[in-house]
């Protein structure tokens, strides 16, 4: 096992590119689907490559069959296909076996399942150096240590025998990171390695990588995020169908963008100066809203809750007018959902109380609260869980409008699913049939339907690609302007708040750190907190 | 929809900071301490429950004890008096159900009404061979289970069809069937196997495999699926991406995930071995607690028969606890739930 350093200087010397492909097509014949349609890309020694798409683009069928890794379903053709200076078409297992781990390594999205969530980070990583003996047995445990410290893991000792489960996402994400490095490989492939992180964690991971990379390690970064490649990335690859529509230095694609579909993705980022205007057709303004003192519809005060000994919300208070929309912002475990639980009163608060066009609506009993529900609905992150999936888009939408007659009901569930783009023959599919972006707007359809004076969106828009994530933006947008309905908005991705929303909380373990006008709460941050979240936003460069 | 997910839910249960000086030393202890007391005391109430309920359907059951004690002998209210004394049955209810019960934490499982000896001397000599036949059916079953999925799991679809086939087969035909089956084979034609007996090793061969083959069929697929579950998850394409060859793969990471589902049905396929064994130990001719029961069944030995309960709710609640604590071993993750 001794042959992959000597491959190794043989590309040092020659420089080659690592990894060169050309022409690369994957396609899963038993699903009749061709991932990637002919795709040509390579990483030179030290270098950043990025390839950027939305679901379905084939970036990480690319990224994986780039380590024989497309799956045993898979056919990959490729004119080219040159790995550590050999032609990789020819690979049998073993010679796979000695690039993976060894000459590349891989990073997945989400730790918690992306390491063996039965063993512990230790034996994860020490796999790494047993499968390549680039340690000896001995040595292993003290090797595994100083992987755990050199991705910035601290107490790495305790770190190195506790489960995946047992760490914070971002300790988890840099144990990932330490067991694809731990063989020193040439080349680490990213795919989505910040997915579902907070954005202050994100930015480490981020910086860990960039280290890496000044370090010398070729990083080819997989992402749906845009403003993460920009800081990180030499040249970007734009993948959209299988296919590379536009590729060049990440500074030329992001800020002059060659390619239609580049310049519609970097349009719909929502952002402080998309503000005012629509994320799915730029440049046309959304409908103005009523403006003039609005009534006050929902206002909480002073409230709390714990669980046990810790304190889910502590002491939020906030008003919301008619028309208006109040981003809350926070990051994970910092109470947000629990206080959008607790304007829905579907929880009760410790203290303090929740009123609604300006009776009292926390603390009362069920049967009198059920019929002033339809005055606050929910939209949330995920409507297939929250969706009966037996149920058609029809029913699903006529559900809360059990006081009609039945005719009218159906009448107006069409009438519902029209207003949100949707056409009235999807009304006898089922909600798995539909796309993200679909059922996002089943849901909201569904919300409608009992005229609510609140809307309470839960990361309405987290799960879905930046183009349908635009759209959804706006749809919501033209609802609130056209029913003067008011939006409470949570969500962790601030540029998402910042786009819709006029005021903002931002909230840290369970309290309100900063609230107010969303442009200077974001713009000139006051609470040393709201400046960390500001600043470890990735950036597009403008 | 994309891979994209918010903090929120990847975030999982709430993170624990490094346990202390103390609890590191002492916390291995504990953490294992609780659960086993826990399990013990609700086994103990189980135990209970199903000693009262054999009682309680003991005193239920029609007929006469008295006229099941005399039996075949003189029946002459002399005798029927001295029985009643003997026996106790002129105490109060709550006394005789006291009574019973204190007797039981003694270990005193009673006298059999029909061969006027202990109970517990009865199942002591039945027990073994019952002991051995149980034992090397579920070795069979799982070992045979274990080799199947390993073989067939993530192979060629033309493999796992015909390997799914003859686990539906084992599944469905009932034991006495592959018994039968099993004789007329190997021991008729064959001539490989004794016919019945348990002096001889090779006879436990035959009983063991009719009693195990559905005990595989079940336990295959699950350990099948469960593999290929395990194996398309990502940290298997992780640890592939490592260098890992497939074999390596399936022994350090997707075996012990596939193993959580199949430690579930251990509880289901004890059921099937208690209740199995007495078809089979008849069909083979045995001996064995099957037989035993069989007799106290239709003579009415109520003795016998509570015994054999209460011995089946024993046999049940430590294999629950003994799975309990399986689970934990296998899954870290259980272990840090208080």
């Amino acid at each position: 096992m001794t042959e992959p350093v000597s491959v190794r200087t043989a590309v040092r010397v020659a420089s080659e590119p690592l990894v060169a492909v050309e022409e690369l097509r994957v396609s899963f014949p038993s699903a009749g689907v061709e991932a990637v349609r002919g795709v040509s890309l390579s990483v030179a020694p030290g270098e950043c490559v990025a390839v950027v798409g939305e679901s379905g683009s084939g970036k990480s069928v690319t990224a994986r069959s780039l380590l024989g890794l497309a799956g045993p379903g898979a056919a990959v053709r490729a004119s080219r296909f040159t790995m550590a200076g050999r032609d990789a078409r020819g690979f049998g297992p073993r010679d796979w076996r000695r690039i993976r781990g060894r000459f590349a390594g891989l990073v997945l999205q989400d730790a918690l399942v992306s390491l063996d969530p039965l063993r512990t980070v230790g034996d994860e990583i020490a796999e790494v150096l047993a499968v390549h003996d680039v340690v000896p047995r001995p040595g292993r445990t003290a090797r595994v240590v100083e992987l755990l410290a050199s991705v910035g893991i601290p107490d790495p000792e305790i770190r190195a025998g506790q489960y995946p489960h047992e760490l914070s996402g971002g300790l988890r994400q840099r144990a990932l990171i330490a067991s694809a490095v731990a063989a020193d490989p040439e080349l680490i492939i990213a795919d989505e390695p910040t997915t579902a992180l907070d954005v202050t964690v994100q930015a480490q991971v981020l910086r860990l990588l960039a280290d890496r990379r000044a370090a010398g390690t070729a990083v080819l970064l997989i992402s749906h995020d845009l403003a993460v490649v920009a800081s990180l990335a030499d040249r970007v690859l734009v993948m959209k169908d299988g296919l590379v529509v536009e590729e060049g230095p990440t500074e030329r694609v992001l800020s002059s963008p060659g390619h239609e579909y580049t310049r519609s993705l970097l349009a719909a980022v929502p952002s402080a100066s998309s503000r005012g205007t629509r994320l799915s057709a730029p440049a046309v303004p959304l409908p103005e809203r009523a403006a003039g003192h609005a009534p006050e519809v929902l206002a909480a005060t002073d409230l709390s809750l714990s669980y046990g000994s810790r304190r889910a919300v502590d002491g939020v208070s906030f008003t919301l007018h008619r028309g208006e929309t109040l981003g809350v912002v926070g990051e994970s475990g910092s109470g947000k959902t629990t206080l959008a639980r607790l304007a829905l009163g579907l929880l009760d608060p410790g203290s303090g109380e929740v009123r609604l066009h300006g009776q009292l609506w926390s603390g009362v009993r069920e049967r009198r609260r059920r019929p002033r529900r339809p005055a606050i609905q929910l939209i949330s992150q995920n409507p297939l869980e929250s969706f009966d999936p037996r149920h058609t888009v029809g029913r699903l939408v006529a559900e809360p409008l059990r006081g009609l007659p039945r005719r009218e009901r159906r009448a107006r569930a069409l009438e519902l699913l029209e207003r949100v783009g949707l056409a009235p023959g999807l009304a006898a599919r089922h909600p798995r049939e539909l796309s993200g972006g679909q059922r996002q707007r089943v849901a909201i359809a569904r919300a409608l339907g009992p005229r609510p004076d609140v809307l309470v969106c839960d990361e309405p828009v987290s799960a879905l690609d930046v183009s349908i994530q635009a759209q959804v933006l706006d749809l919501l947008a033209e609802i609130q302007a056209e029913d003067g309905t008011a939006l409470l908005f949570v969500s962790h991705d601030l540029g998402v708040v910042h786009h819709i929303s006029d005021r903002v909380l931002v909230m840290k373990d369970g309290r309100v750190v900063e609230e107010g006008d969303v442009d200077d709460v974001f713009f000139l941050p006051r609470h040393p907190y709201t400046r960390d979240l500001v600043a470890a936003v990735p950036h597009l460069p403008t | 929809m994309t891979a994209t997910r918010t903090p929120e839910a990847a975030a999982g249960p709430v993170v624990p900071p490094p346990p202390g000086p103390a609890a590191r030393r002492f916390g291995p202890a504990l953490r294992w301490l609780g659960p086993v007391a826990r399990r013990a005391g609700s086994g103990l109430a189980v135990l209970w429950a199903a000693a009262t309920a054999a009682y309680g359907a003991l005193r239920l059951a029609p007929g006469d004890t008295v006229d099941i004690l005399i039996g075949e002998g003189a029946d002459t209210p002399g005798i029927r008096a001295q029985i009643i004394r003997e026996w106790g049955l002129d105490r109060p209810e709550i006394v005789q159900y006291l009574g019973y019960l204190g007797r039981l934490l003694h270990g005193d499982l009673g006298r059999s009404y029909q061969l006027q000896r202990g109970v517990g001397d009865i199942l002591a000599t039945q027990v073994g061979p019952t002991v051995r036949l149980t034992l090397a059916a579920a070795a069979t079953g799982v070992l045979l289970a274990l080799a199947v999925a390993l073989g067939t799991a993530g192979r060629a679809r033309r493999l796992r069809r015909a390997a799914s086939a003859a686990e539906l087969v084992s599944v469905s035909v009932p034991p006495f069937v592959i018994g039968i089956l099993l004789l007329t084979v190997f021991s008729f034609t064959l001539g490989w196997f004794p016919v019945s007996g348990a002096g001889d090793p090779t006879a436990l061969v035959l009983p063991a495999l009719a009693l195990g083959l559905p005990i595989a069929g079940v336990l295959g697929q699950v350990l099948r699926e469960g593999l290929e579950r395990a194996l398309e998850q990502p940290f298997a394409l992780t640890a592939r991406s490592r260098g890992l060859t497939e074999r390596a793969l399936v022994a350090r990471h997707a075996l012990r995930h596939a193993l959580l589902p199949a430690v579930t049905l251990v509880g289901w396929f004890t059921g099937v071995l208690l209740g199995g064994a007495v078809i089979i130990e008849a069909l083979f001719g045995r001996p064995g607690l099957g037989q035993v029961t069989m007799l106290a069944v239709t003579g009415k030995d109520m003795p016998v028969v509570m015994a054999v309960v209460i011995l089946s709710a024993v046999v049940y609640v430590a294999v629950s606890t003994l799975l309990d604590l399986a689970y934990r071993l296998i899954d870290p993750r259980l272990r840090s739930v208080r």
